[in-house]
């Protein structure tokens, strides 16, 4: 077995999207951290225990090379030394299997934990929705979870079609998304950063591009945030982007798109009410750019293939202005 | 009677006909035996074929070789192929082949059933590969979860072509399991009591109760996949009252028994190979039974580990928890009875012994990783990522695959007649050990870093490139091993030095006779005296006399003490086992696309089956 800390590609805060956040041994979350310490005290007391048996393999080889000048070793012998082995073997079992009910135990999720956040898996990306204080659903968002640092966060995971997986290794381990079995997380983050996750169990064509990212920041950096998603969609400012909101309306986008505050309740696809001020788009495949959303929507299933939004025909004016309209949607 | 007389009158009685007839009617064990155990090399290599091509997707981020469609379908067809098309067979094929000489029988129990279970395999396999050409393989994993492989997610036949390609499997493997336990209970060469059975027959004899055991689980599985399919029943449809963890539980019930029906076989040839390669018994005899045993028993008590994070109540979790790490103890003692009989005993450092150092190397690593996912905590971060893909690795390829290698240079000789070469054994090993050490070791790290497993590509961005790039490459050395393993084995097969009765100096009964053994196997049935037949005493074996040679005869002794109780007769050559199953395929085939075809293409089987059990005056039907 290798020392633990490979994963240590990138440190502390985790800045633009990616990059080597995604690591259970690189932990910024109580939950994430008790499982690392179990994951390095085990991994260092097996490479220990593989040791010993090649050293013993190495000298039975050796030793039984020699047997014929040395003579037999006794069955009384042999029996005590295997029985031996065996005792330690269940010793250390029993330490491991306590090891791991203990660690267990530090997981559970407090149901009284202040924040609540539905998380709803789909073919292939994460809808988020957010209650207010009287619980009913006040805005929804998509692939990106605002948490506020510090705090316990319940994560209440649903599915509405096959299983999914909800995994961001920094901060905790993975919970599946059953169909007609709704789960629940313990989310909690104890530094400001950009951790991503991703979909863990096989959910199908595009399972390899379903990224989540979470996104924590401070108590009073959260409280604006949640501000601005609870407003509408601004009315655009400039022509370029209103003519972008008008074609919006007028193509198929609007059937599978909700922006609120404009006629588009669509909700096949991912709520854009506020899909500039996201970091990704497509589940963690693009950086949020005019560019990327202009090679998205000219093309996705080139870019991820199999998807379920379909190409909708558009003049290159009809796409840039719309892609000025999105980026607009802060 | 003078031994050539005899051996002439027995071949008459015994041997099967030439020609393509012959090979289409033959029942004798150790030529199905054989052709069993080629098929499954065969899909050994389709399978590693496969694995190249994904390794060559995987090199690099974001490469366009192998799209998603094609991906999901080659590591569905990868995991499909090794487990049941390769894994469980070629331990149930050697085990066809081996199992009636080490018990020192002249047939297997059953024979016609051998027959049908290995054209019935051969369909199933040729269904999938067919399916795949054509571009239908299954998409969905070898563990096909439900909503995923529902009829609301997986559209058109692929789900079906790997559901009806498990109802082959299950036919054939149970089919066998069944002749397993007859053979060893019911046709004992006299004197060979329970403590004195070779250690990889009791070895298939658990195996064989395992898969008894197990296979109800997969049949109800994927019958109610098909049903929700096909007759559209809501078995699994949460939305119609189904339960989409029923067929987790269903699947895994199965599916975890299922690594030790192949990892036990393995344990058995190791114990073979270590008795002969230190040339003395193997160290602790009753405790090897019992752990085998043991871990038979507890391999039914932790399929729910494979569901940790699925949400379970934690009380059920941490009973799993505790099952799973138990089962370190049993597969710990055989480990250190091994090493004992090592320390205690002369090694011999041939190419099989090889392969078991290799083995002990490899799978001690398995299994303490296999510890470490048995943990809850530890398993939440580690399920579903390449962690969890080297874990298995090392305690299949590891576990099982290396002591296959190595079985297959020990018995290469009986098996053929033939010696392979050491030379290019000692090559393979060392191409195949180190190639897969460094394919599947830094999965670990990879895992750990947050790489999931069933992705057909990764981001750039992603910390992982490096790795996967090591791992592709490594994986050619690995592929070349391979390679070079089967050159031998074929090149042998047809060249290779002639090989006497008992090359090894081993001391278990298939060695009692030439290799490769004639057709009624022994001239004269062994008697046995004490577990290491051959090797205890320097005259000739004890022998029973009174079996008829004009017609197949065998002798039947009791469970216990193997006591010699009765003659019974066995059946000859038949091509109703082929038939058979050509209608039983057929059927099997036709229902993917209506379920009338259970009604209509009953009737050919019904008269396939008449056939076969037609009552003849005479028993021995010999043509
Ligand atoms: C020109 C019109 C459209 C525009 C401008 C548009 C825009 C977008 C954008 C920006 C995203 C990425 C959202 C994110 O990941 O946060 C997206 C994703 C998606 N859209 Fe659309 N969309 C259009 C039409 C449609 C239509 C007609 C459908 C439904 C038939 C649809 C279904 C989806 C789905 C299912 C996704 C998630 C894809 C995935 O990541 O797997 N979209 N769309
Ligand atoms: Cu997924």
């Amino acid at each position: 077995m290798r020392a633990p800390r490979i994963g240590l590609l990138s440190t502390g805060v985790l800045v633009s999207g990616c990059s080597g956040s995604q690591s259970a041994l690189n932990p910024y979350g109580a939950p994430a951290v008790h499982v690392e310490h179990l994951i390095v005290g085990i991994v260092v007391l097996s490479g220990v225990i593989w040791l010993l048996v090649m050293v013993m393999l190495a000298l039975a080889l050796r030793r039984g090379r020699r047997a014929e000048t040395e003579g037999q070793t006794s069955e009384g012998r042999l029996t005590m030394t295997v029985s031996a082995a065996v005792a330690v073997t269940v010793a250390i079992i029993a330490g491991m299997t306590i090891a791991s009910f203990y660690t267990t135990r530090s997981m559970g999720v407090p149901q009284s934990a202040a924040l609540t956040i539905t998380v709803r898996a789909q073919q292939w990306w994460w809808q988020v929705i957010y209650a207010g204080s009287d619980g009913t659903p006040t805005f929804q968002t998509a692939n990106e979870i605002h948490i506020p640092v510090g705090q316990d966060v319940r994560l209440q995971l649903e599915s509405t079609d096959v299983i999914h997986s909800f995994w961001v290794p920094s901060l905790a381990g993975k919970q599946d998304l059953v169909p007609g079995r709704p789960n629940d997380l313990l989310l909690r983050a104890e530094k400001p950063g950009i951790y991503r996750g991703q979909c863990a169990e096989f959910c199908g064509l595009q399972h390899s591009h379903m990224a989540v990212m979470v996104v924590a920041e401070a108590p009073a950096d959260y409280a604006r945030w949640i501000t601005s998603q609870r407003a509408d969609a601004k009315m655009p400012a400039d022509p370029d982007a209103a003519s972008g909101q008008a074609a919006f309306l007028a193509k198929p986008c609007a059937a599978c798109h909700t922006i609120r505050g404009t006629q588009a309740t669509g909700t096949t696809g991912p709520d854009l009410t506020h899909i500039g001020s996201r970091q990704t788009i497509a589940a963690g495949l693009l950086e949020t750019t005019r560019g990327s959303l202009a090679a998205w929507i000219a093309d996705p299933q080139t870019l991820k293939p199999g998807n379920n939004m379909p190409m909708v025909p558009l003049t290159s004016i009809e796409l840039q202005n719309i892609c000025a309209y999105m980026d607009s949607l802060k | 009677m003078e031994a050539g007389e005899l051996d002439r009158r027995l071949a008459a009685t015994w041997s099967t006909p030439p020609g393509l007839w012959g090979a289409l009617s033959t029942v004798d064990h150790k030529i199905i035996g054989r052709r069993y155990t080629v098929t499954a090399f065969v899909f050994l290599a389709l399978g590693g074929v496969l694995a190249l091509l994904m390794r060559l997707q995987l090199a690099q981020p974001e490469a366009r070789f192998i799209g998603p469609d094609r991906y999901n379908q080659i590591f569905t067809m990868h995991g499909s192929n090794m487990m049941f098309l390769f894994a469980v067979p070629v331990m149930q094929a050697m085990a066809i082949y081996l199992v009636p000489l080490m018990v020192g029988t002249r047939h297997i129990a059953f024979p016609r059933l051998n027959a049908f279970s290995y054209w019935m395999y051969l369909a199933g396999g040729l269904l999938l590969w067919i399916a795949f050409a054509v571009d239908t393989g299954p998409d969905i994993g070898w563990f096909a979860y439900v909503p995923l492989s529902g009829p609301q997610y997986a559209a058109g036949k692929r789900a079906d072509i790997w559901a009806q390609m498990i109802t082959f499997t299950e036919v054939s493997a149970l089919a066998i399991a069944v002749e397993i336990v007859v053979t060893v209970f019911k046709q004992r060469a006299p004197g060979m009591s329970l403590d004195r059975i070779p250690l990889f027959v009791w070895s298939m004899l658990v195996t064989s109760f395992l898969v008894i055991l197990a296979m109800p689980a997969i049949m109800i599985a994927s019958t109610s996949l098909i049903l929700d399919r096909l007759v559209g029943t809501h078995f699994f449809n949460p939305a119609e009252g189904g339960d989409v963890l029923l067929w987790q539980h269903l699947f895994w019930f199965f599916g975890h028994p299922e690594v030790y029906i192949i990892f036990l076989p393995a344990v058995g040839m190791v114990s073979s190979i270590v008795a002969t390669f230190t040339q003395r018994p193997v160290f602790g005899y009753l405790a090897m039974v019992m752990a085998l045993i043991a871990t038979g028993v507890l391999a039914f008590g932790l399929w729910v580990h494979h569901m940790f994070v699925a949400g379970l109540p934690r009380l059920g979790e941490s009973f799993f928890t505790a099952s799973s790490m138990a089962i370190a103890v049993p597969a710990g003692l055989q480990i250190f009875c091994w090493l004992a009989t090592i320390w205690a005993g002369r090694p011999i450092f041939k190419t099989p012994f090889l392969f078991v150092i290799g083995f002990i190397v490899v799978f001690v690593i398995g299994g303490l990783t296999g510890v470490m996912v048995a943990s809850v905590p530890f398993d939440t971060q580690v399920h579903d990522t390449y962690f969890v893909v080297a874990h298995f690795h090392y305690v299949l390829v590891g576990g099982a695959v290396f002591p296959l290698l190595g079985a297959i240079y020990y018995w290469f000789p009986k098996l053929t007649g033939r010696m392979m070469s050491e030379t290019l054994g000692r090559w393979s090993f060392g191409l195949i050990f180190s190639g897969f050490n460094l394919t599947f070791f830094p999965m670990h790290i990879l895992g750990l870093q947050g790489m999931p497993r069933r992705i057909y590509t990764y981001q750039p961005e992603m910390p992982w490139s490096g790795l996967n790039m090591f791992i592709s490459l490594s994986g050619i050395v690995l592929a070349a091993g391979f390679l070079l393993f089967f050159i031998d084995a074929i090149r042998s097969a047809r060249s290779g030095p002639i090989a006497p009765a008992n090359p090894w100096g081993a001391s278990t009964l298939e060695w009692a006779t030439s290799s490769p053994p004639p057709s009624y196997n022994f001239a004269r049935l062994p008697v046995v005296e004490s577990l290491e037949p051959l090797s205890d005493r320097s005259d000739p074996l004890g022998t029973v006399e009174g079996l008829h040679t004009d017609r197949r005869e065998l002798l039947i002794t009791s469970v216990v003490e193997a006591r010699a109780e009765a003659r019974e007769s066995s059946v000859g050559n038949s091509i109703w086992p082929l038939l058979a199953a050509l209608a039983t395929s057929a059927m099997l085939i036709w229902s993917i696309f209506t379920p009338w075809a259970v009604v209509w293409g009953s009737i050919p089987i019904a008269v396939a089956l008449i056939g076969w059990f037609w009552p003849k005056g005479d028993p021995e039907d010999e043509s």
